[in-house]
């Protein structure tokens, strides 16, 4: 390269960076400023409650986090997709099955999305789904408890983007899988071969109305395209889900460029109402698979791990009227469902205007067969005949679609950094505000639902930069909240957040706080291992494998001296915590253990295996400050070598019992 | 300037306890009130019972038997890790004798409502004093309290 080329790009470069840090770091207009009122706003004094919950989820963290709003205080994180050895989550043997997949243990996943539990098109503040985006998984948690009870593994699935988007009575939580791959017996195929051998599906999951159990009631089978993301119909449009796809182009490389050559793609609809009489005619096919299904048993508080063997397929080819597909410009990414169900809002990341469509005039189309041909046998109806209009010159880059309960839509757009706010009757443009910076997925409370809650906006920002004090290169992910209650977006409160947010639901408090367990009551601990009270306490040799029966209570452990393991042991500190107050969990670590420590909430109990690699006496001890003699709550554990003849005992301030 | 100081102590005290009573139930208030009218003798007879709904529990003059087991069963879940038979204090007192000491109100009220009792009740609090670990609520229901009180009983010889 010539020096003076060289320099010339030296130039361009220092411009361009210039231009991006007097950009980055100037307010863009006055407003932009957190308005005068807004400390008051977010204020919640100390002692006091949020007015709404916030499950926001964790991306790359694999948890999903809960905050307070107005206050933005953090309150839980959530274990969901990855190990969290804080809490014992996948360290404990309890636990472990929670993670496990056809691909056996997996200790981390990508969590994108929550879809909260809804009954008439309304929050009912049972359960909050997730989606696992790796590996793909769906996860439900309870709100109850604020912990994971169940993980299905979907199969025929890979980068489970599409996911969890739930219909308005909970009958189905649906995940579409963002790569196609080739599926069936052999897989094994060139990747050049993609339009002729990769697929794509979508799965529809039903969820027990009783108790939360999910199920892979049928999957749709699907061209070899991209599936974004998703929302149900609801009120007139329930029956119905929508799905965003790129990629129609079918590149399966630089999707960059390749697949953003047609100035259009798709929404597709499935008509799950008819799928779900034609899986009542038997035209589904029984596929064999493999996924993992895991529930936590709040009883016994273990998890099991089933490996599941069959999946019904729906084919479109036989199942006509099922499937549609609507032309959406420029790789929609957002496909938003408003709260009365009449209208789809699209964003296309490429385009320059935000298309909406009518679910009346998508069912005249469907009526009147106004095809503009087909693709991949899927009849595609024409573009004007669905639209109900276009939102001109929103901003660049449109992502995200919220709403309110006065007929505004919120969207968020990545490239200008801003959210705009506007009127669906008449598309028209009411507000904009800036966003710090690059903004990903919005949430208003209940913006998904039919009943918006409304009041507050928030918008979780993809780049953080100059926002908050520095801390090397990797910063806190950002959050910002704003009030919508008057006519323009008021930017009242920053907050940082774990992971990467993408999407995330709010909900009013008290649907969910009346009905939050405080202990687990020891009477129906039906944990096998669990010692229900000092008497129970006792350690048992089975072969090679030493099972304490342990039992914590502020502020000590029984047994709290044990001799007798021997080098090659493993031990099964199985601990029962006798607690029955709220709030009094007890921690439980082992010198050396290859894994976590376990934290234990009144009357439930967990086991750590700990392998010992040495001989010698092994402190343990209570992690969680219980009371004034938690630096008491300690023990001691004696290992010898395997030859010894030490006999197996343990106490706690009395003679040593012989163990069986 | 000393009477100042003190004036402004006992009013911070005022504001601290009347800022607690906030949020406790307008029985707990007027049960307050009633008992600044009582007498002497009619206070320390309410003050023997405790502070919580139980003031007035039957005792049998002979041992529930059937009772009494069932107390056995609770107690060894949730007050054995604490509280021996003998008189040695491990975590809390030792029971022997406990029947004696206090009324049935009295350990019933602080085996169902712990934390109010630990807040307000001078005994307890005396107690507190003594062992520095607050004994843990652990959810009894009403039964297993007099379940529990009737094991009691049998544990100090009552046939």
């Amino acid at each position: 390269m010539s020096t003076k080329l060289n320099n010339y790009l030296t130039i361009l470069t220092a411009m361009g960076l210039l231009a991006v840090i007097a950009n980055g770091c100037k307010p863009k207009n006055v407003s932009s400023a957190t308005s005068g009122d807004g400390a008051e706003k977010a204020y919640v004094a100390p002692g006091k409650y949020d007015e709404f919950y916030n499950f926001v989820s964790g991306g790359f963290s694999g948890q999903m986090s809960v905050y307070g709003l107005p206050s933005g205080r953090l309150f839980r994180v959530i274990p969901v997709f990855s190990v969290d050895p804080e809490k014992g989550y996948g360290y404990s043997e309890e636990s472990k099955p929670m993670l496990n997949t056809s691909h056996g243990f997996v200790p981390w996943d990508d969590l994108h999305h929550i879809a909260l539990s809804e009954t008439d098109g309304i929050h009912d503040g049972r359960w909050a789904f997730a989606n696992g985006n790796n590996t793909p998984r769906i996860a439900r948690v309870d709100l109850k408890t604020f912990r994971t009870a169940e993980i299905i593994e979907i199969p025929n699935s890979a980068g489970n983007h599409s996911s969890p988007f739930i219909t308005e009575n909970s009958e189905y939580v649906i995940a579409g899988t963002r790569f196609s791959v080739p599926m069936g017996s052999n897989t094994d195929v060139p990747i050049s071969t993609y339009k002729q051998n990769f697929k794509g599906t979508v799965s529809f999951i039903s969820v027990d109305k009783n108790n939360g159990a999910m199920s892979i009631a049928f999957q749709v089978l699907l061209p070899g395209v991209n599936f974004d993301l998703a929302r149900a119909g609801k009120g007139k449009s329930h029956g119905w889900m929508f799905f965003s796809c790129y990629n129609s182009e079918r590149a399966n490389t630089l999707l960059e460029v390749n697949s953003s050559q047609k100035d259009k793609d798709f929404i597709m609809a499935v008509n799950w109402k008819k799928a779900e009489e034609y899986l009542a005619q038997g035209k589904g096919q029984k596929q064999t698979v493999a996924y993992a299904h895991n529930v936590y048993n709040e009883k016994t508080h273990s998890a099991t791990s089933t490996i599941e063997r069959t999946v019904t397929v729906l084919d479109p080819k036989d199942c006509p009227d099922m499937v549609y597909l609507m032309p959406c410009p420029k790789s929609p990414h957002g496909c938003d469902t408003d709260p009365t169900g009449e209208y789809i809002v699209g964003s296309g990341k490429l385009a320059a205007v935000i298309p909406v469509f009518s679910f009346t005039k998508f069912q005249k189309a469907i009526a009147d067969k106004t095809f503009d041909g087909d693709y991949e046998g899927l009849p595609v109806l024409k573009y004007d005949a669905v639209l109900h209009g276009e939102v001109k010159k929103p901003g660049l880059g449109p992502l995200h679609t919220e709403f309110d309960a006065n007929g505004n839509a919120y969207t968020s757009f990545f490239v200008s950094s801003e959210v705009v706010k506007w009127r669906i009757s008449d598309l028209q443009v009411l507000d904009r505000v800036p966003t710090y910076y690059s903004v990903g997925h919005l949430c208003v409370p209940g913006g998904p639902t039919k009943k918006p809650w409304g009041k507050y906006m928030i918008a979780y920002n993809k780049i953080t930069k100059d926002r908050y004090l520095p801390t090397g290169p990797e910063l806190t992910q950002s959050a910002q909240l704003f009030d919508i209650s008057g006519d323009k977006m008021k930017l009242i409160l920053d907050f940082p957040t774990i992971g990467e947010p993408h999407y995330a639901e709010a909900i009013p408090a008290d649907l969910i706080s009346k009905n939050s367990t405080k202990i687990y009551k020891i009477e129906e601990n039906e944990n096998p291992y669990a010692a229900k009270g000092e008497k129970e306490a006792k350690v048992e040799r089975k072969g090679n494998e030493v099972h304490v029966y342990m039992t914590s209570i502020r502020s000590h452990f029984v047994p709290d001296n044990i001799e007798g393991v021997k080098l090659g042991d493993v031990v099964y500190f199985h601990v029962t915590n006798l607690e029955q107050d709220w709030d009094v969990p007890h921690g439980f670590a082992v010198k050396g253990a290859n894994n976590a420590e376990l934290l234990i909430m009144p009357g439930e109990t967990q086991t750590l295996a700990w392998k010992p690699d040495r001989t010698g006496v092994f402190p343990m001890y209570c992690t969680d400050f219980c009371s004034a003699l938690h630096q008491e709550m300690q023990g001691y554990i004696r290992v010898s070598p395997a030859s010894a003849n030490v006999p197996l005992t343990f106490s706690t301030n009395k003679a040593p019992e012989s163990a069986k | 300037m000393k009477k100042l100081i003190l004036i402004t102590g006992i009013a911070t005290l005022i504001y601290a306890c009347s800022g607690s009573s906030e949020n406790k139930t307008s029985d707990t208030a007027a049960a307050e009130t009633a008992t600044a009218t009582e007498t002497p003798e009619e206070k320390q007879a309410a003050d023997a019972r405790g502070i919580g709904k139980f003031t007035n529990v039957e005792v049998g003059e002979t041992l529930d038997a059937a009772m009494a087991d069932a107390g056995t069963k609770v107690y060894d879940v949730k007050c054995a890790s604490c509280h021996k038979l003998t008189d040695e204090k491990l975590v809390g007192p030792g029971w022997k004798d406990v029947t004696k000491r206090r009324t049935a109100e009295w350990i019933m009220n602080f085996s169902t409502n712990t934390d109010e009792m630990l807040e307000k009740d001078a005994e307890a609090q005396a107690m507190l004093e003594i062992c520095m670990v607050r004994m843990p609520n652990q959810n009894l229901s009403d039964e297993d309290a007099r379940t529990v009180y009737e094991f009691m009983r049998k544990n100090d010889g009552i046939k």
